[in-house]
């Protein structure tokens, strides 16, 4: 039978020492309910500036633009972290504060309800009638009786003496320390994918001379997590062999499909939503667009060609890049490059062009009618500067401050035609490729996180759906044996009554046949 | 196919506006209906009528001093039931409106904005048919769950409006389906909720004496105690959906399509938001210091963060999220 436990007299009170008093009730107070629920609300609030503002992590560019468009402002939102909202002071701040409460709170909570679980339900209250729930059972059943029926529908039962008491539901807070703790295993799981991942974004053309190997130069873009070196990235190169999109009448995309060769080896197909997954990274397919291929040829009769991707600027894929031939015009006899006549061409690519002009839109974003406008321009380019530039844009220093001038009209080009300039050097273009943007991405801590909110899911149910309850039943024989029980819920329950019922339905029925049992047995 | 989803969601709304005026008439001409008597027994001097919690066999006895001279209130029971009935009539052609919807894009009607704002309103007024067949005595709340499945279908038809178009790329995905439906059917709830949240918050206005709009509606609607509880339900029973929609599926998802499993997309941001403060709401409903006001203001903060997620996320930001198709 289950042992009752006596709970340990409290200990006498000590005169309470002022600094460790002021830490206890410090501790007590940012442990307490109201204020976790401040710190969620701060949460709530400190996370709308992140969707309001261009964040970095989510765009660089728009924050760009952001402090083009608010020069004076942007510097002050800079200095309060508000471009960078989740990885802000504050924001840390709020939440390692809400998970400090939290464990200061799960903790104590964690203990008492282990010592719940091994004691027994508590003894039968001296007036079962004042309970929630009543009854006077019509049979006699001794306690031995009730019990077997009591643990029969798995409820924890102590018999002393003449009473029972029984009590169920504990999955209820079982199910909430799991949620809570689940919630800081969540948290670890994402600061193991901070510290040991790393991502890389690029634009990759189709084609062989194009291919790319996994290192951090070879990123347009990328992050390493803290504890990550450039060295520890996987070795492995990826070419793009394929690129294929379809589209519905209206232009809408239909369908996206890439293929890439993995250090040599057969060609695998990835696409949006299902990722090329390598050892140690997953490559994610985030875009595409189109790579005009230009020849320029310059004035002592040298040509150059260069693949330059141009990036959409609409649904229709009206494309816009920049062609630049930096070493165009150098003297072949001295070597010698002269950086006024440096070659550049600013375009508009239509996949799809229209048939008379204007020519400023596409119609549609598949290959039907392409055509290139350029621009053509003379003079420094101002690469040589060491100043990082686009290469998707001239540098506007130089065109406003005259170094680099346009030459003529703009002029539109179909695929394979040519156009000679006025000092005699002429343009072609011969054609597109297909390019992709690509994410590699590792982050270890995914499956870990996946798994804490699978089992915070779990505990979230129990503890919502989970309903504490006792139910008491005391034998008094005297001149008359009479039955009572009594039961009490500790949570909202709206049913109990209806359990509580049909128990004490189950103890007479027991009750009836019990005799008859005990004959035969 | 998809001309017909047009013209089922028009009768649908106009039966949804058909239920509102059947519930207005009982709200206004049901003098002291059988839910408000036996809600406010303060104010009604009959006390055989007292704890009345839910048959609807009680004849109301006393006109009260400042309500006009009651009508026969059999009728206005009827206006009631007929406001229900037309409510089912709604539900069902609504369904009518999202299959046909589906069926004409050979797809689940969740593609855009438009499409998810009818399943999102679906699944309330389902929820509400369902709460509603338990719970006899929240009829009444019938008007107010009307008016925002009018004014919410009507903002969907007038202005979310887009032709029907299979799904992008980026959305042909299994967790399409289970990603978008726990979102659907745990907003649709959540939205629900709202009703009683609000009309606890007005009934406890009346109890304390506020006599002033909106608490003069507190007369009629369901005891505080009865709001409450049915507030809660319905929060609990959605964030564990809700839970897993938006933080579990929709980060697998994620995943998948975009590299990452969070990456604080303004959709992400006020997922996240929604949960944190429905999370506070659970929390304040199960601590017994706090307020019960104080816990429902907080339900209905929620509420405000699931419209400016549906709503203002895809209007006012660009994020990964843009299939609004606004």
């Amino acid at each position: 039978m289950t042992v009752v436990e006596e709970k340990p007299a409290p200990a006498p009170a000590r005169r309470p020492n002022a600094a460790w008093a002021l830490l206890r009730n410090s501790w007590r107070q940012l442990t307490s309910m109201r204020t976790a629920l401040i710190l969620l609300f701060l949460l709530a609030i400190a996370a709308i500036p992140g969707s309001v503002l261009p964040q970095r992590g989510v765009d660089a560019q728009n924050v760009d633009g952001y402090y083009a468009e608010h020069p004076t402002l942007a510097p002050i939102l800079e200095r309060l972290g508000a471009f960078e909202v989740f990885a802000s002071p504050w924001f840390s701040a709020i939440y390692l504060l809400l998970f400090t409460s939290l464990i200061g709170c799960i903790i104590p909570r964690l203990r008492d309800h282990f010592r719940a679980m091994r004691m027994a339900p508590p003894a039968v209250p001296a007036r079962l009638d004042r309970l929630p729930q009543h009854a006077v059972l019509t049979g006699t059943p001794d306690a031995d009786a009730i019990a077997a029926v009591l643990r029969k529908r798995r409820w924890r039962v102590a018999v002393r003496g003449d009473t029972v008491s029984a009590e169920k539901g504990h999955l209820k807070e079982t199910g909430n320390l799991l949620f809570h703790l689940a919630l800081l295993a969540v948290l670890f799981g994402v600061a193991i994918g901070s510290w040991y991942g790393w991502h890389g974004n690029r634009l990759l053309v189709a084609g062989p001379d194009n291919a790319f190997c996994n290192t951090l130069q070879q990123y347009d873009e990328s992050g390493l997590g803290a504890r990550v070196d450039a060295s520890d990235l996987p070795r492995f190169c990826l070419e793009l062999t394929d690129f294929q999109a379809k589209f519905l009448a209206t232009g809408q995309p239909e369908s996206f499909r890439a293929t890439a060769r993995v250090d040599g080896g057969a060609p695998r197909s990835f696409s949006v939503n299902s990722p090329l997954r390598l050892d140690g990274a997953n490559v994610y397919l985030l875009g595409h667009g189109y790579a005009p291929v230009i020849k320029y040829t310059d004035r002592y009769g040298r040509s150059q060609t260069t693949t330059a991707p141009f990036l959409s600027v609409d649904g229709m894929l009206t494309s816009e890049g920049v062609a630049a031939f930096p070493d165009a015009n150098v003297d072949p006899k001295t070597g010698a490059r002269d950086s006024k006549l440096q070659v550049a061409f600013e375009g508009l690519y239509l996949p799809t062009a229209p048939d008379t002009a204007p020519y400023t839109r596409s119609l549609f974003p598949a290959e039907r009618s392409p055509a290139l406008l350029l621009f053509a321009y003379r003079g420094n380019l101002g690469m040589d500067a060491g100043i990082p530039n686009s290469v998707y844009k001239l540098d506007q220093r130089q065109v406003t401050s005259g170094r680099l001038a346009r030459i003529g009209d703009g002029k539109l080009l179909r695929v394979g035609e040519k156009w000679t300039l006025d000092d005699g050097t002429s343009v072609e273009f011969l054609g597109t490729k297909q390019y992709a943007t690509l994410s590699v991405r590792y982050d270890p801590g995914e499956k870990p996180v996946l798994a804490s909110a699978a089992v915070g899911l779990l505990g979230l149910m129990l503890s919502l759906t989970g309903r504490r309850r006792r139910v008491f039943f005391r034998v008094t024989t005297g001149r008359s044996t009479l039955v009572e029980a009594g039961g009490l819920p500790r949570t909202d329950y709206a049913g109990f009554a209806e359990e509580f019922a049909q128990l004490v339905k189950d103890v007479e029925d027991r009750d009836s046949e019990g005799p008859v049992n005990g004959r035969t047995v | 196919m998809a001309a017909l989803s047009d013209q089922l969601l028009v009768i649908a709304i106009m039966s949804y506006v058909a239920a509102m005026v059947g519930h207005a008439a009982e709200y206004a001409f049901g003098q002291r209906s059988h839910v408000g008597r036996a809600a406010a027994p303060a104010v009604v001097p009959e006390p055989a009528l007292v704890g009345a919690g839910g048959p609807p066999a009680v004849e109301p006895v006393l006109p009260s001093s400042f309500d006009p001279p009651p009508p026969a209130p059999d009728k206005a029971r009827y206006a009631g039931w007929f406001a229900v009935a037309a409510t089912v009539i709604a539900a069902l052609v609504h369904l009518g409106t999202l299959v046909t919807r589906g069926l004409a894009a050979h797809r689940m009607p969740w593609g855009n904005m438009y499409e998810f704002v009818l399943s999102v309103t679906f699944v309330g007024i389902t929820a509400w048919l369902v709460v509603l067949s338990r719970k006899h005595t929240i009829r009444h709340l019938g008007l107010f769950v009307a008016l925002a499945m009018v004014l919410l279908l009507g903002v969907a038809g007038m202005v979310l409006y887009v032709d029907v178009a299979p799904l992008v790329p980026a959305l042909k995905s299994t967790w399409f389906v289970v990603h978008v439906s726990a979102a659907v059917l745990s907003s649709g709830i959540f939205l629900l909720g709202f009703v009683p949240a609000a009309m606890f918050l007005i009934r406890s206005g009346y109890d304390r004496g506020k006599r002033s709009f909106p608490y003069s509606l507190g007369a009629r609607v369901p005891a505080a105690d009865a709001l409450d509880r049915l507030t809660f339900r319905l929060h609990a029973f959605a964030f564990p959906i809700w839970t897993f929609g938006a933080l579990i599926a929709g980060p697998i998802w994620a995943e998948a399509a975009w590299g990452r499993y969070w990456g604080w997309d303004p959709k992400e941001v006020w997922a996240f938001i929604s949960w944190i403060v429905y999370a506070g709401y659970l929390h304040a409903r199960a601590t017994p210091s706090v307020k019960r006001t104080t816990a429902t203001w907080i339900a209905v903060v929620g509420w405000l963060t699931m419209l400016m997620n549906l709503f203002g996320v895809n209007i006012f930001f660009t994020g990964l999220h843009s299939y609004g198709g606004l």
